[in-house]
């Protein structure tokens, strides 16, 4: 049976400190070692904050919904909004091969999500608005020692 | 724990030091720090992150764009020192790494200029 915890909070960028403890406990419900939990409290903090700038364009009204359930092997965040559709295709790389004075300031949430997760899928439904999804593989390399 | 950010002006150089957390909420806040010493000339700049405890996209973007200003017309650097071995992490997969001269200790950094 997975476990799970949820979390609801206004979509406000003063949250993001209550949302980064929240997956914290749930990481370490999940037994994830600290490196691991950094990992995925990144890539929750960068989905979030694209969320509350981008989704709801900085309008507080907005919620965001966050899921974390977890089994033996996967760790998964689900964040969810009612904000504008997000299309991650129309967010071009970084170009992390350019000099200082080429390089674009932007671009690097989304990377950061990706590269720090196993994998990262984006929906958009009428009804249940935006699903960012992210799944990291747990290895026992990424797990504590049984307490 | 939340963003501490302290000042020190030595005569060539000035520290910043930076502990706690930098996300999207606070991230103006070191922008007006590190605003607040080039505004006064002050381009010859150490960053400590020795109590760094994360940093996210918006804090990694400000210290690129200090470091543009810094660098402009030769006239000073953006250095780093006593990175966390978490936030080293992030900065290399950022591919920042090759962009800062970064330093064991903020001692070292200071006398590098």
């Amino acid at each position: 049976m997975p476990d799970e915890c949820h979390l609801t909070v206004p979509s406000r960028l003063d949250q993001l400190t209550t949302i980064s403890e929240f997956v914290a406990q749930a990481s370490q419900q999940a037994r994830l070692d600290e490196r691991t939990t950094f990992h995925i409290q990144m890539a929750v903090d960068e989905a979030c904050t694209n969320v509350i700038q981008h989704a709801y364009q900085g309008t507080e009204g907005g919620e965001i919904i966050l899921t974390c359930r977890w089994t033996e092997d996967t760790f998964i965040v689900t964040v969810q909004d009612h904000g504008r559709p997000f299309d991650p295709s129309a967010i071009p790389p970084p170009d992390l091969s350019t000099d200082l004075e080429q390089r674009r300031e932007g671009g690097l949430g989304l990377y950061f999500m990706r590269r720090l997760m196993d994998e990262v899928r984006f929906e958009f439904d009428a009804e249940k608005g935006n699903t960012v999804t992210m799944i990291k593989h747990i290895t026992p390399s990424s797990q504590n020692e049984h307490p | 724990m939340a963003l501490d950010i302290d000042i020190r002006d030595l005569k060539r150089v000035s520290v910043i030091t930076i502990k706690g957390r930098v996300d999207s909420s606070n991230a103006p806040e070191l922008a007006s720090a590190f605003q607040s010493l080039t505004d006064r000339g002050r381009y010859r700049l150490v960053a400590d992150l020795g109590g760094l405890e994360y940093i996210s996209s918006a804090g990694l973007r400000i210290l690129v764009s200090t470091l543009k200003t810094c660098r402009r017309y030769n006239r000073g650097d953006l250095r780093l020192s006593n990175i966390p071995p978490r936030i080293a992490e992030i900065l290399d997969l950022a591919g920042m790494t090759p962009l800062f001269k970064i330093f064991d200790d903020t001692v070292g950094a200071v006398g590098s200029f």
